[in-house]
């Protein structure tokens, strides 16, 4: 029995000083990486201008509520009953097309700031923003999916 | 079975000092949410004018107060009968 508990006797003051080392090495990481995310970079810029000109034509649709915000960052079809037939072809397609800038834009910021692996993270920080900045009439989806007049 | 585990002890270190090293992997969410703010502003541009109608017509306004109309000095002399 003694000699099961020999390694992990062994083990507890290791856990004991990586505890103590992890903490402010992880506030010193803080201070480090706190500094800035850069995004003023040609990918990013041209990214954006896409959006802004596609906005003019989408914009009243959010208005009308056609289109929303969802929880994740992107835009979806919320009420097609708005769009009269012809239009919607169009609609969609603007949709699709805005998402793609979406996905390329989280993923730009990402990779031009260095880590790729927070993609994610930036896209659920804009998937919020987006929503916190929706004037109120527009539509968004909650965290279950479902939708909500803002 | 002893040496076995003194074996394993290793292992067992490395393991969580790269847990720790995940662990340390940290997201600036402060700075992004600047970040987004920031582009967001620029795609909308909702504080702007942001009205599509009613009293829209805002043509350049310093060259307003002068006539537009004065014809071109150059266009005179040069005569208007070139097909």
């Amino acid at each position: 029995m003694k000699t099961l508990w020999n390694p992990i006797l062994a083990v507890l003051p290791v856990l004991a000083a990586l505890l103590v080392l992890a903490s402010p090495a992880g506030a010193q990481a803080q201070t480090q990486t706190q500094a800035n995310i850069d995004i003023n970079t040609p990918a990013i810029n041209s990214i954006k201008s896409s959006m802004h000109q596609r906005w003019t034509n989408l914009r009243a649709y959010f208005v009308n509520g056609a289109v929303g915000l969802t929880h994740d960052g992107f835009i979806a079809l919320h009420d097609a009953s708005h769009v009269p037939l012809p239009q919607r072809a169009q609609l969609n397609s603007m949709i699709a097309a805005d998402n793609q800038d979406r996905k390329s834009l989280y993923r730009e910021i990402a990779n031009e700031n260095g880590h790729p692996d927070w993609e994610n993270d930036i896209r659920m920080t804009f998937a919020q923003r987006w929503i916190d900045k929706e004037p109120s009439g527009w539509w968004y989806q909650n965290a279950a999916g479902a939708w909500v007049r803002k | 079975m002893q040496v076995r585990m003194r074996m394993m002890l290793p292992a067992a270190a490395a393991l969580l000092i790269a847990g720790c090293v995940t662990i340390n992997i940290y997201f600036p969410a402060a700075a992004a949410q600047k970040a987004a703010d920031k582009i967001i502003d620029d795609v909308w541009q909702l504080k702007q004018p942001a009205t599509t109608g009613g009293s829209g017509e805002q043509p350049p306004p310093a060259s307003a107060a002068q006539p537009v109309q004065q014809p071109a000095p150059a266009e005179r002399p040069g005569g208007q009968s070139k097909p």
